[in-house]
């Protein structure tokens, strides 16, 4: 009985979802603390010290802070969409840790379309940020979620092309069976082009600067979620943090080898730590070109998609046909 | 035909209401803009939010009070206001400045120059999304303010030139954190220099945006490095120079176009030649006093007018006082230049994206308090 409680499908889901929602938490928390870390020591100044040892615990400070204040609705917003907005940028992002493969056996369920589910879901974000732009009733709000529309269409097409050289040498959309083709060879040797448009692409999807036009600070006060206060900008916050250590981990399982190590090495560490650690390099080099970089300008952002990384993923893919084929 | 195509144009056009409370007006400005998607239509740059009324306020009170208020119009180069308010009233009175405060004072108004310009190389470039710059930019701008508070006693609003010289001398420790202040920028500014001025993406987002050419330079009367950027090579230190500065010997950096590049490359020179300046005044500093000591408490001024030019650092600013005898001004009139450079924003801005009206606001350096006074 207890074995088949243990072995059913529900009891794993439920599970997963618990560990999903702990970790995505825990994870967020942790992003935000190592940005303002990695933010500060590239500005030559400590980031927060004062909650916590080196401000560990100033991010948890903050999302009470963040729980305890007011949702303030504007003057003639859209109440229902207004609300709705925050919680459908966060639920997409809950399922792609679904088919994430962690480890060789830490997946929680490995479909064999994981890859087609992950970018699915991450597409609806999009939704989510025109519906809070739009139900903001202000116009900075709705130029936000304009530009993360264009912004999105344009960089989903690379990212889905650059992903698809992937998956035309596997012969599969499974992250398992993805990542077990990578035992000596990381993509990123196999395919360098791809990888390099993923994470421009993933740059720009997960509304990160150079790329973070929907946001831009200096010119749309705060773009999207100009208007939301409390835990409705703490939850637009939290995806975009948890959509950040989704895409990095995607790019760990499609360009950098997932659980494996490096040419087959794995110096007997268990393969999550190498995820994990791949993963969060990732994040941390996305933190280090947030800080370096200004923000390009929006028709200079589109151009540069439409005219250069899409015709070059598309080179790409034609290229990688053709190889697979004579192979 | 032409109405048909209006009604349609307006149809499309939407008003956006930048400032007066936006992270990146520098200070209280709003600008109105008109909208067709996100290109701009009209600006239409609303003033008058910080009015204070400092030139009234100079009116009805004797010359030296009014000396705290100079500093606080343009609060970024505090020195260089108070330093010409004076240079006016000298020349009102007649009093004669001894030569080592003249060389104190050139000092100390290269220095806040500097600062002035350190703080908007930062403010531009978090206004183009870089934030790391600005903290840098505010590391070396620490520096400068260390320096002038340890001769003036304050950071910001300096009120430390006298008639007749200025308030304290300077001594050793001063020269010895000048020089190695100087020593330091040498090296940052290779580190700017490859960190943002190489940057492809501050290229793209500079080069040929708010062109300001020389015939709207002269017809809004923008002036600073603002017009050096269109090519004229007006400076008022080198076409009526006061104090020391035909003494020294300095370049007046020019650019070509008249675009955001320009203005960034021209202020970045600026820096540089400021450096220059500051380090032959510090090898020429005389030895002497800071203080002409037979200035009496009550200024007495003869009937008459003065107007006395200087080149703060936004450009041609410049004091008209008249005097009816009595020990305050009759008519106190301060000319600022962040008046014309922000007006030209009329011509420059229509047919730009939002973005670019960012980075052209922040390109042409305006201190908002400056011109609503």
């Amino acid at each position: 009985m207890s074995e088949g409680l243990l072995g059913s499908e529900w009891f794993r889901l439920i599970l997963g979802l618990l560990i999903v929602l702990a970790f995505s938490q825990l994870n967020a928390l942790f992003l935000v603390w190592l940005e303002r870390k990695v933010a500060g020591h590239l500005q030559l100044r400590p980031g927060p010290m004062e909650v916590g040892p080196h401000g560990l615990l100033q991010t948890i400070a903050d999302g009470v802070k963040l729980v305890g204040k007011e949702l303030i609705l504007p003057f003639k917003a859209d109440r229902k969409l207004f609300f709705l907005a925050p919680v459908m940028v966060f639920m997409p992002v809950l399922v792609g840790f679904l088919v994430l493969p962690f480890s060789r056996g830490l997946i929680i369920r490995d479909m064999n379309v994981g890859v087609l589910l992950v970018f699915a879901f991450s597409t609806i974000t999009v939704l989510a940020i025109l519906t809070g732009g739009w139900a903001s009733n202000n116009k900075y709000a709705l130029l936000g979620a304009v530009r993360s529309v264009a912004q999105n269409v344009a960089y989903e097409i690379p990212l889905l092309l650059a992903v698809l050289s992937v998956v035309l040498v596997v012969h599969s959309l499974s992250f398992a069976k993805i990542v077990e083709y990578q035992k000596t060879v990381w993509f990123i040797f196999l395919q360098p082009l791809a990888g390099l448009i993923y994470l421009i692409a993933a740059t720009a999807e997960t509304n990160r600067a150079p790329f973070d036009i929907p946001e831009a600070e200096s010119e749309l006060v705060a773009g999207f979620h100009t208007e939301y206060s409390g835990m409705g900008f703490g939850l637009f916050f939290l995806a975009e943090y948890t959509n950040m250590f989704i895409v990095c981990a995607v790019a760990t399982s499609l360009f950098f080898g997932g659980w494996n190590g490096l040419f087959g090495i794995s110096l007997g560490i268990p393969g999550v730590f190498w995820f994990l650690l791949k993963t969060y390099f990732l994040i941390f080099v996305i933190m280090w070109v947030r800080w370096t970089f200004p923000r390009v300008r929006f028709d200079q952002l589109m151009n540069f998609s439409w005219k250069v990384m899409i015709p070059l993923s598309l080179a790409n893919i034609v290229i990688t046909a053709i190889v697979v084929k004579i192979i | 035909m032409a109405e048909l195509e209006k009604i349609e144009a307006s149809d499309r056009v939407y008003s956006l209401n930048l400032g007066p409370q936006h992270p990146s007006t520098h200070g209280v400005l709003r600008i109105v803009l008109d909208l067709d998607g996100e290109y701009i239509i009209k600006a239409d740059p609303v003033i008058g939010y910080g009015h204070r009324g400092h030139e009234k306020m100079g009116e009805n009170r004797p010359y030296k009070q009014f000396l705290p208020n100079t500093s606080r119009m343009d609060y970024l180069s505090g020195m260089l206001f108070n330093h010409g308010f004076v240079l006016a009233v000298e020349k009102l009175v007649g009093i004669k400045v001894p030569e080592r405060a003249k060389y104190i004072r050139v000092i100390a108004s290269e220095l806040n120059r500097i600062s002035s310009h350190l703080l908007w190389f930062g403010t531009y470039l978090m206004d183009l999304g870089g934030f790391t710059p600005f903290l840098y930019a505010f590391d070396d701008r620490e520096q400068i303010l260390d320096i002038l508070d340890s001769i003036t006693g304050s950071r910001l609003t300096y009120s430390y030139c006298r008639f007749g010289g200025v308030s304290r001398d300077v001594d050793l420790k001063f020269i010895e954190m000048t020089r190695a202040f100087l020593k330091r920028m040498e090296k940052r500014w290779a580190d700017y220099d490859s960190l943002v001025t190489k940057n492809v993406i501050f290229i793209h987002r500079t080069r040929d945006v708010g062109v300001i050419d020389r015939e709207l330079a002269r017809q809004y009367g923008v002036t600073g490095p603002n017009l050096r950027a269109c090519g004229v090579a007006f400076d008022v230190r080198r076409s009526e120079p006061y104090e020391v500065y035909d003494r020294l010997d300095f370049e007046i950096p020019t650019g070509t176009k008249g675009d955001a590049l320009d203005r960034y490359d021209v202020r970045f020179k600026e820096m540089q030649q400021s450096c220059r300046i500051i380090d032959q005044a510090l090898d020429q500093l005389p030895e002497g006093e800071f203080l002409t000591p037979k200035v009496p408490q009550k200024l007495g001024p003869p009937k008459g007018e003065v107007y006395t030019a200087f080149e703060s650092a936004r450009g041609l600013t410049a004091y008209y006082m008249v005097s009816d005898g009595s020990p305050g001004p009759y008519r106190c009139h301060i000319r600022v230049p962040s008046f014309g450079n922000l007006n030209a924003l009329n011509d420059v801005l229509p047919g730009t994206l939002v973005a670019d009206a960012i980075s052209i606001l922040g390109s042409i350096d305006v201190v908002i308090p400056e011109i609503d006074r």
